[in-house]
């Protein structure tokens, strides 16, 4: 090789990676040096700048149309675009958002509600059509949106706008949790003639300002946003599968905010003042699903004896690095309606044994079906076969096809890994629980259980519906068939300069991923 | 020296052929796959009636024959069909992967060349000698290191530790900021010019030891020359070949890198398409690999002839 060409390719060489050289240092340096800068995070937030978040995403299912979201990524960036009627708190109960108010009539089947003041990004106001031509578009029998299934209570035909600011929904029968309907997810309030959403108007904190499938969405402050502007000029979000890649660029400054992390990446960087770890608690249930319709989960002393098999510290220590806390059987840890008053179940393999004994499977072996179709499936799938092997039962795993697992387990095989992100404890049981539901893994049809959700959804009183919700549990921890071990924690990532992260939000409740609270310093 | 045209004639009907065999293949390997886009794009929801109502809206409810030949009708007008998830042209999908893959392959190509001949020559010229020994030794062992491994430690190294290079291309347009693609391309080189250079060098001492290279020193041409015009050559004809086989490798090489260092070529968009079972989408990656295959094997060939008529290099 010729000396010349070299040393100038060596020269730009120079000049290419000064620029992130500095940019690094840069980076380092504000985490090094104030470490107070976390205490002011409490203080008054700064206005301007820009900030990039990366996301885990799907390149071939990004879409910007709301109602279409099914991932992480669409969720945040429906949120950043688009307003729902309500949203869920910390603990999963409904919160007003675009609707004011709600009024139910005494039979809670015709629900009166107003709506608040606010624009979409075109400077129109939204209203009772916009809220109705939304609805309908999910509910469009041709159409396969995810929230179709939590619209399903809501007779369209019969619901109608009785003005601008106010839509009265007539339901298919009494629904005391109804605005946990408006809160479901993907139930955004598009504009009323809104079909293409390359460049989507919607009426959230940030309005659109171009898209790259599969790579890049960027979006700019909505000065006139009904709750008050944004703190940040500019946010930006990236894709980046590889989670190694978003904790490399979050490192390397190139961005500012990354979305799921594994815990032993969170565990490395902890403490170390280059970049803050958030914990968010109770975002993703972790379990196993029995059969409860077919042998051997038909009797029910096996799925006690399986309850008492697994040793829950275990679980959260092997399979999700200690990032989590254990589960007593039961969904929804931390959440409205929860009844934390039922003794924690413990490991308890004598009479486990017994148990089995009585209902005459000794000697048992089941299939355990599980797949890498989220973090610590397997992990726990290996950890809780030695646990029963403890208590003779002998678990064959069997690890299946991770893109079409959930089908897969729906109502083949009788037992199999479990997870389930955030929801309220209502639509956990109305989805998974009753008779009719769509997604009933665990096959639980009892007829006087769908009774006492009927009833509890026909009960005004706050105080009497939290009893029947606690007499349902109470027989699910009894006798169920989610045996449910953990709730693990969910993790993200920010610059040291990040301030006004939620770290009590579940993942996919309000203020989870709520870019327009969060500013620069 | 041209080729005979009926011999270009028969390899590009031979490489149709083969385009042909190929997509036909991946869409039954595709269909063979576990489930379809309706359950994958159903995830953890998996409400039997939707996934049918999905189904339906795709048009997946038709027989696998009906839908090929739907597809193959519409690739007969140029049309590659749209993507069964977003509904958009898989020609778009295909064009904005394009951009990064060709970059990254061409950035690779350009700068494997001089260096696995120069490395080459550099050890041949003294076969046996410290030089020829450490070249070798060196080759070997980074031949023997998985390319995910090398961009780990690369990105770890240069990007984290030094602070030199950007660790990824997270958010980065590569055409604006080329900086990001050079550990992505020192990755893809690591193990090509490994190989090359090793073929060029045992080309190079051969051809240094035939009789038309002492004909031309008896003839008092200077070493130098005899080294570049004379054995070169020679030597490149089955370096030539080698190097068509990596521009095959670099297909596939680049969707480890794409994914490492998150840069939304082809490789990335193919790994999505077959998550998702975004059959339309991986039939079109399908034919674009099928043709490149094909066109450059095809060049490799003809170049192969061109350097080395007498060696009868055959179709």
């Amino acid at each position: 090789m010729n000396d010349a060409r070299s040393s100038l390719a060596r020269r730009g060489f120079l000049i290419a990676t000064g620029a992130t050289a500095l940019a690094f240092t840069a980076a380092c340096g504000t985490g090094a040096t104030t470490p107070d800068a976390k205490n002011a995070a409490e203080g008054a937030p700064k206005r301007g700048g820009k900030l990039r978040a990366a996301f885990a995403g799907g390149g071939a299912n990004e879409t910007l149309d709301p109602h279409a979201a099914n991932l992480f990524v669409d969720a945040a960036r429906a949120k950043a675009l688009f307003d729902k009627l309500a949203d869920f708190g910390a603990d999963l109960a409904a919160v007003p958002r675009l609707a004011e108010r709600w009024e139910p009539n005494d039979a809670l089947d015709t629900w009166r509600i107003t709506l608040r003041k606010a624009a979409f990004h075109d400077g129109r106001p939204v209203t009772a059509e916009d809220v109705l031509y939304s609805y309908r578009r999910i509910a469009d029998p041709k159409a396969t949106f995810r929230a179709k299934a939590s619209l399903e209570p809501i007779d369209l035909d019969a619901s109608r706008a009785l003005d601008p600011a106010t839509v009265e929904f007539k339901l298919k029968r009494p629904y005391a949790e109804f605005p946990n309907v408006l809160a479901a997810f993907g139930a955004y309030i598009v504009p009323r003639d809104a079909t293409a959403f390359d460049e989507p108007i919607g009426s959230g904190p940030f309005g659109f300002v171009s898209f790259k499938p599969g790579s890049s969405l960027v979006v700019k402050r909505n000065d006139t946003y009904w709750e008050g502007a944004p703190h940040l000029d500019e946010l930006e979000f990236v894709v980046a599968g590889e989670e190694s890649a978003r904790v490399s660029a979050l490192l390397g400054g190139q961005v500012e905010y990354a979305h799921e992390l594994n815990p032993a990446t969170a565990r490395t960087h902890e403490g170390k003042g280059k970049i803050e770890i958030v914990r968010l608690p109770g975002s993703a249930m972790q379990g196993f699903v029995m059969k409860t319709d077919r042998p051997p989960f038909d009797d029910p002393r096996v799925r006690q004896a399986f309850f008492l098999i697994a040793d829950r510290k275990e679980l959260v220590d092997g399979a999700l690095s200690g990032a989590g806390e254990i589960g007593n059987d039961l969904y929804g840890k931390g959440y409205q309606y929860y009844p934390a008053g039922l003794p924690q179940r413990t490991q308890d393999l004598d009479k486990a044994r017994a148990l089995l004994k009585e209902a005459g499977a000794e000697g048992l072996k089941v299939t355990l079906d599980t797949a890498p179709a989220a973090t610590g499936f397997v992990e726990a799938a290996g950890i809780f076969k030695e646990q029963a092997a403890k208590a003779g039962v002998t678990v064959e795993i069997k690890v299946g096809n991770k893109d079409t697992y959930w089908k897969d387990i729906l109502n083949a095989g009788t037992f199999a890994s479990y997870r389930s992100g955030a929801m309220p404890i209502e639509s956990h049981i109305s989805q998974r629980l009753l008779t009719g539901s769509t997604t009933n893994a665990t096959k639980w049809q009892q007829k006087d259980f769908d009774d006492l959700y009927r009833q509890a959804q026909s009960t005004r009183d706050v105080t009497q519906r939290g009893a029947l919700y606690e007499r349902m549990q109470r027989r699910l921890h009894d006798e169920g068939g989610f045996l449910i071990w953990g709730f693990a924690d969910w993790i993200i990532a920010t610059a040291p300069t990040v301030h006004g992260v939620s770290k009590q939000a579940p993942a996919n409740t309000l203020d989870w991923a709520r870019f327009d609270k969060i500013w620069l310093a | 020296m041209t080729p005979p045209l009926s011999w270009i004639g028969r390899r590009l009907l031979l490489g149709l052929g083969q385009t042909a065999a190929v997509v036909l293949f991946i869409f039954a390997l595709t269909e063979a796959l576990p489930g379809d886009a309706a359950v994958a794009l159903a995830g953890d929801h998996p409400d039997p009636a939707r996934i049918a109502r999905i189904r339906e809206t795709m048009g997946l409810d038709r027989p696998a024959p009906e839908r090929l030949a739907d597809w193959a009708a519409g690739l007969l007008h140029g049309d590659l069909g749209t993507s069964l998830i977003s509904g958009r042209p898989v020609t778009g999908y295909l064009t904005a992967g394009l951009g990064p893959t060709l970059l990254l392959a061409a950035a690779t190509l350009a700068l494997l060349v001089p260096l696995s001949i120069g490395l080459g020559v550099l050890a041949a010229r003294r076969e046996g000698g410290p030089l020829d020994r450490t070249v070798s030794a060196l080759t070997l062992a980074v031949h023997a290191v998985p390319e995910f491994a090398v961009g780990v430690l690369l990105a770890t190294v240069f990007g984290l530790w030094l602070g030199w290079l950007p660790p990824t291309a997270v958010g980065a347009d590569v055409f604006t900021e080329p900086a990001v693609l050079i550990l992505p391309v020192v990755v893809l080189l690591s193990r090509p010019v490994c190989t090359i250079s090793r073929l060029v060098r045992a080309g190079m001492i051969d051809a240094m030891a035939s009789p038309y290279v002492a004909q031309a020193r008896r003839y008092g041409v200077s070493g130098t020359r005899i080294t570049w015009t004379h054995a070169l050559p020679n030597a490149l004809a089955p370096a030539t070949q080698q190097l068509a086989r990596t521009c095959d490798w670099l297909l596939s090489g680049v969707i480890v890198v794409e994914a490492l260092f998150v840069i939304p070529g082809l490789g990335t968009v193919l790994i999505e398409a077959v998550a998702a079972r975004d059959i339309p989408v991986v039939q079109g990656m399908a034919v674009v690999f099928g043709i490149v295959t094909v066109t450059v094997n095809l060049a490799a060939d003809l170049a192969a002839r061109r350097f080395a008529p007498r060696s009868q290099v055959a179709a």
